[in-house]
């Protein structure tokens, strides 16, 4: 059984990689290389897998899950310059593919036990854009 | 494992009407959507690929190719066109949600190497919407 719970976050980013020039990073990313950085209304969905304890019914507590959200990421990312203020972003491009591969990063060893594994991050970007990491080799 | 998607829209006019059956049958088995002058919808399509995050880039897939690749074969043919009577490949066959979404998968898989290297991101599924209240996936590996 899988179990979703939803939250957003808003954070600024450029995406640009530093060791190719100007052209190139503008070739490559568009407006989002702009050095002076942009944001979006990010919204993070946490998908955790396990089975429902036979005494209470639940996979986990849902309550538990957001707390971690809540502590893990939102507090880390909300309201951030990702690239200056969150690592490794310093020297990660924060493209939602390393934001999803992050956030998994933050929240696994939290959500590892028998009540509940982790089993998807999906970060939307955009309403129109969004990644789906479910671990390993990305 | 890391999949990208994408919501693209196009609105387009259709009718549901099987060539072989009869007027009666076709009234009966899509109701409204057999009514002969046709009638439209706000597509949304979901494209879904996957593949390595490239280091360089930091992405799976560079979304202005991607864009480009999927309003080429799919969203400047099919927006604002009548898809029974504009699209070949529809007139023969039933333009259902269906039908469809195996266009666009054949439409994109035909032109996918063209756009992407062969180590590159792979289509994975695309997910059609003919209003907000219904979905229709197709995988890639569905269609030749």
């Amino acid at each position: 059984m899988l179990v979703t719970r939803r939250v957003e976050f808003s954070a600024s980013h450029v995406c640009r990689n530093p060791q190719l020039p100007e052209a190139e990073n503008r070739a490559l990313f568009g407006a989002a290389a702009n050095p002076h950085g942009h944001g979006h209304n990010y919204v993070l969905e946490v998908t955790v897998e396990g089975l429902p304890d036979p005494v209470t019914g639940m996979v986990l507590d849902l309550k538990a899950l957001k707390d971690t959200m809540q502590r893990e990421v939102v507090e880390i990312y909300d309201h951030r310059f990702l690239n200056r203020e969150v690592a490794p972003f310093d020297r990660v491009i924060p493209t939602p593919e390393n934001i999803a591969i992050d956030i998994w990063d933050r929240l696994r060893p939290h959500l590892n036990g028998p009540r509940g594994r982790l089993y998807n991050v999906r970060i939307y970007e955009t309403p129109d854009l969004y990644v789906d990491y479910t671990g390993g080799a990305a | 494992m890391m999949r990208v998607t994408r919501k693209y829209r196009f609105a387009a006019s259709h009718r549901l009407h099987a060539p072989t059956l009869g007027d009666a049958e076709n009234r009966a088995l899509y109701g409204k959507c057999n009514n002969p002058y046709g009638h439209g919808h706000n597509y949304e399509i979901a494209v879904t690929v996957r593949g390595p995050v490239e280091a360089r880039s930091g992405r799976v897939v560079d979304p202005a190719l991607l864009d480009g690749l999927v309003r080429r074969q799919v969203i400047e043919p099919f927006d604002h066109r009548n898809l029974n009577t504009e699209v070949e490949a529809f007139c023969a066959v039933v333009p259902t949600s269906e039908n469809l979404g195996r266009e666009v998968v054949r439409r994109l898989k035909q032109n996918w190497p063209v756009v992407f290297p062969a180590d590159g991101p792979q289509l994975e599924r695309i997910a059609i919407a003919e209003t907000s209240r219904n979905a229709f996936e197709v995988t890639a590996d569905e269609i030749e």
